[in-house]
């Protein structure tokens, strides 16, 4: 399987005057990656997602994408927020073709049908369920046909049975266009479900990066799952026990 | 079941003219039998005859457009002029510091304590009054327009950069639609300083539009053409908050649940 490294951060660094949240992130990402960010809130995962969107400057390091440097907004990547941020005075399809020119239209329909939404296409989003307008926020996203995906804990306001669904589909949708996708989320068996790596964010610094080696599609009643599942998750609480384990820690 | 809804719903339409209906009445009544005496206030009948008898000869409608062409114009200066500063202030940090201190200095002067300074500068002919209407109208567009602006929520800003809006295209599907609600209060509040303004100015320096016949009027104790004017400017004020609503209803219309 011949690779090309989509994104690469080279020493990454972030701090608010004197907090500093990133110190140093070093991390590669394949063209067609599945990856998943954890950690516990406040540790910096929004920011790094902010900076790989070239939202925010890095207070320092380098962020190499296709192989040249960014330097402003990253035109090739789509962020989709945990609170959906959809224009409330604009029509759904409006909303999802928002940025697009030309023929638009036709693309914003297709995309909203393939988040399964495209009666509502006249709607406004003050009509639709949590779960509803976070598939607008994907469909918003996939209109643009973007070599990156992120995505800001998109489920982390949706109920259980919406998230199992929403997951799903953010799944088939990866399997289907292969783009490369990185997942925020504090949720580690989400991560665990979905990825092709987890990468666990600690004190500014990548603690983890972990190859989840799983068929899928995954089952939580797998063996592996948990295992991968309660190791990450020890990772994430600093109790991570003695004995052995399957995890290889990147130390700096 | 559906007879029952749409009575309910014409009784709300009715529901908010029932109180002005009966004290018309009352007012009416009382008249009639001399318990309010005409040299106080006249009955609505006389206030009525007044109006029908001064539109005869023209007079009304004179007095009526000359007024409405002032507030028109002295609201387009002043509006304009508050929306501009209140967008370039909200959008620009340095316009913002260069600017907005100067402007709530300004602000907390009452614009009709300048009127003897107005008048003196441009006595009293229309430049007097369509001044003060715009400078009174100026404050509230201005402080609702840059509100609005600042109070845009960020992450809706974000968004829409991170989805490659910038400059005039930001400002128009993102900025400006987040603030409208804002400076539509500003517009609504600023007509009816607008009105106020106007009477007060009409009234103490002027020689036509509706204050003035007012005031005309009263040299001569015809106090049904005083409270006609009195009646004129109400619904003025009436017929300007229902355009706002109208406006307001049409161009907020996702606010309600569709
Ligand atoms: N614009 C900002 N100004 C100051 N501090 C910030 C800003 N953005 C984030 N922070 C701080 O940086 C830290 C990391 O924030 P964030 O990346 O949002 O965390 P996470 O997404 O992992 O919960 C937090 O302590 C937060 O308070
Ligand atoms: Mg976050």
């Amino acid at each position: 399987m011949d690779q090309k490294e989509l994104l690469v951060l080279k020493d990454v660094k972030k701090s608010y005057s004197s907090l500093s949240v990133l110190k140093g992130i070093n991390l590669t990402f394949q063209q067609g990656e599945f990856i998943s960010i954890v950690g516990k809130s406040g540790c910096g995962k929004s920011t790094l997602l902010r900076i790989i969107a070239g939202l925010e400057a890095a207070g320092g390091g380098r962020i190499m994408m296709n192989g040249s440097e960014l330097q402003s907004l990253n035109e090739a990547a789509r962020i989709m927020f945990q609170d959906g941020r959809l224009l409330p005075w604009k029509k759904i399809l409006q909303n999802i073709g928002l940025g697009l020119s030309g023929d638009w239209r036709e693309k914003a329909l297709e995309a909203l049908r393939s988040v399964g939404l495209e009666d509502r296409a006249h709607q406004y989003p003050s009509s639709l369920s949590g779960g509803q307008k976070q598939r607008v926020a994907l469909a918003r996203a996939l209109v643009h046909e973007p070599q990156l995906l992120l995505l800001d804990e998109p489920l982390g306001a949706l109920d259980a049975l919406t998230r199992l669904e929403m997951q799903r589909l953010i799944e088939a949708i990866w399997q289907k266009n292969r783009l490369t996708t990185i997942l925020v989320t504090h949720d580690v068996e989400e991560a665990v479900m979905l990825s092709d790596r987890v990468i666990v964010l600690k004190d500014g610094n990548v603690a983890v990066d972990q190859v989840i080696e799983m068929p899928r599609p995954r089952q939580r009643a797998n063996p592996a799952f948990t295992k991968y599942s309660e190791e990450i998750l020890a990772e994430i609480m600093g109790t991570r026990s003695a004995r052995g384990t399957v995890l290889v820690a990147l130390s700096h | 079941m559906k007879k029952v809804k749409i009575d309910k719903k014409r009784g709300e339409k009715w529901l908010p003219w029932v109180i002005p209906a009966l004290i018309l009445i009352v007012w009416q009544g009382f008249s009639g039998i001399g318990i309010i005496p005409a040299r106080i206030l006249p009955s609505p009948t006389e206030v009525l005859k007044a109006g029908v008898k001064l539109s005869a000869s023209g007079e009304l409608t004179t007095h009526i457009s000359i007024s409405l062409w002032r507030a028109l114009i002295g609201f387009l200066i002043g509006g304009t002029l508050g929306f501009i500063l209140g967008l370039f202030n909200g959008l620009f940090k340095y316009i913002d510091l260069l600017f907005d201190t100067s402007i709530q200095m300004l602000r907390n002067i009452p614009h009709l304590a300048l009127l003897p300074l107005v008048i003196l500068w441009f006595g009293i002919d229309e430049t007097s009054k369509i001044f003060l209407v715009a400078l009174g109208v100026l404050f509230p567009v201005y402080i609702n327009t840059y509100h609005g602006i600042k109070s845009v929520d960020r992450g809706l800003i974000e968004m829409g950069q991170a989805y490659g809006l910038k400059g005039f295209s930001l400002f128009t599907h993102v900025i400006f639609p987040g603030a409208l609600s804002s400076i539509l209060v500003g517009i609504r509040y600023s007509l009816g300083v607008m009105w106020t303004t106007l009477i007060v100015a009409e009234t103490i320096a002027a020689n036509s539009g509706v204050g003035y016949m007012a005031m005309n009027a009263r040299e001569f104790m015809q106090m049904d053409i005083i409270v006609l004017s009195i009646l004129i400017y109400a619904l003025l004020g009436k017929l300007s908050d229902w355009l706002a609503k109208l406006c307001e209803n049409k161009w907020l219309s996702w606010r309600q649940l569709s």
